[in-house]
């Protein structure tokens, strides 16, 4: 049954892999961020012979589990530390998510906006940095939100490959002081309260950016 | 890496069997979510105001947790209160309720989109409340919903691998018994991230067909 004496004592471990959580969500949703907007240029912007081979890397990361993705760098990759290898390959892979919002994003800017650039013969580097990309990014800044919540909530995989994330110190609380119940539902209401507000946030922002 | 084709091909039945596993707990795991969104996403869209708070209440829920807590919370916490759970019934669980969570929003924001007009013209009709949905709204929305679908159906396929950490013996538990016994990671990660890519592709172009059947179906042939 339910002890709150218990419950009490697991919060500061939960509390101390919550830190960790966020600072891997942070730093991965940066990297997913900054490369996914270059896998989306690449595939728009760049030559057929970079294109290609970028959609059908893109496309394997995209739909193969990232479980089995972090098994494989954390073996095949060695001499990275686990936190740092976690981050990369979270990483990596909600970049190929990204990279399909940004495309979406950039689909989304009028054309009349690129027929304007032609007939002022603004150069190529011009027409993306200061007409189409400032567009685009507000366009996915919504989606770009839901992605980070969606994100936050998968870096318990991180787990696997021993990163000391919030769910792997409420496992590691539960079977020391045979608490599961304490230390996971603990774990829950802490993504709960965390994510809730942020997706309410996300919402009043994308009604503000629909006008 | 020399015996890793013999050891391969005698591990072919047990590998079979993993992909069994997985196969069925995708499926188990969808029919579950499908009936959950369905549910929830219409009983979401209710007029009575404690039906709709209790809908969204559930679905913030289970869309809010993440699925790994979930699924560990069934497998670790719930014996504690004293019920016991097969580890796939507690995947299948697990799946189909976050899965449901986020698959009632297509449904509801699938319904939300069948313009009002239609309603109109079949209440004008005289259709009551369950043949107007039955009969105009939901063959207009699933075309609507087959396309986000698609995508939470991939999304389920490649959480189905967390279950291994249950001691489900599912496909990435199986070929990571190969890789321990033969000792070629490399292949046998390559392998893996192969047939998971095999069976999300199959998925897509199964729901590409649905899509194109439900369209013809709400008569949108050649696309909405």
């Amino acid at each position: 049954m339910w002890d709150g004496e218990a419950a009490l004592a697991a919060l500061p471990t939960v509390l101390e892999g919550f830190g960790v959580t966020l600072v891997a969500t942070v730093l991965a949703f940066a990297l997913a961020a900054v490369l996914g907007l270059a896998l989306a240029l690449a595939q728009r912007a760049g030559p057929a012979w970079l294109a290609l081979p970028v959609r059908g890397a893109a496309g394997f990361v995209r739909s193969t589990p990232l479980l089995v993705q972090l098994f494989a760098a954390w073996v095949l990759v060695p001499g990275l530390d686990a936190p740092v290898l976690g981050v990369l390959v979270l990483g990596v892979h909600y970049a190929t998510y990204l990279s399909e919002v940004y495309r979406t994003g950039i689909d989304a800017v009028p054309k009349g906006q690129w027929e304007a650039c032609t007939a002022l013969s603004l150069p190529r580097r011009r027409v993306w940095r200061a007409v189409v990309l400032p567009q685009a990014v507000r366009n996915v800044l919504p989606p770009l939100g839901n992605y980070a919540v969606s994100m936050f909530k998968e870096t318990p995989l991180l787990s696997v490959i021993t990163v000391h994330e919030m769910v792997h110190e409420a496992n590691t609380y539960g079977s020391t002081h045979f608490a599961y119940l304490e230390s996971f539902t603990l774990a829950a209401a802490v993504f709960l309260l965390a994510s809730w507000p942020t997706s309410a946030l996300l919402r009043r922002l994308e009604a503000r950016l629909a006008h | 890496m020399a015996d890793f084709l013999p050891e391969l091909s005698r591990a072919v039945p047990r590998l079979a069997d993993g992909l069994l596993v997985t196969v069925e707990a995708t499926v188990l795991g969808a029919a579950l979510a499908l009936v959950l969104a369905y549910a929830l996403g219409l009983l979401s869209r209710s007029a009575r105001p404690p039906v709709r708070g209790a809908a969204r209440l559930v679905v913030e829920f289970f869309r809010g947790t993440s699925l790994y807590v979930q699924l560990f919370w069934l497998f670790f916490a719930l014996p504690m209160l004293g019920f016991r759970l097969e580890p796939l019934a507690c995947g299948v669980l697990a799946l189909g309720l976050n899965f449901g969570a986020y698959g009632s929003e297509v449904v509801r924001g699938a319904v939300a989109a069948v313009p009002r007009a239609q309603t109109e013209a079949a209440i004008a009709l005289g259709m009551g409340p369950a043949l107007r949905l039955r009969r105009v709204v939901l063959p207009q929305a699933h075309a609507l919903m087959v396309a986000p679908f698609k995508n939470l159906l991939v999304q389920l396929l490649k959480a189905t691998p967390l279950l291994s950490l249950v001691t489900v013996p599912d496909l990435t538990f199986q070929i990571d018994q190969l890789r321990s016994s033969t000792g070629a990671t490399a292949a046998s990660y390559l392998l893996l991230l192969g047939l998971y890519f095999g069976l999300a592709v199959v998925l897509s172009l199964g729901m590409n067909a649905l899509e194109r059947a439900a369209k013809a179906r709400a008569g949108q042939e050649g696309g909405v």
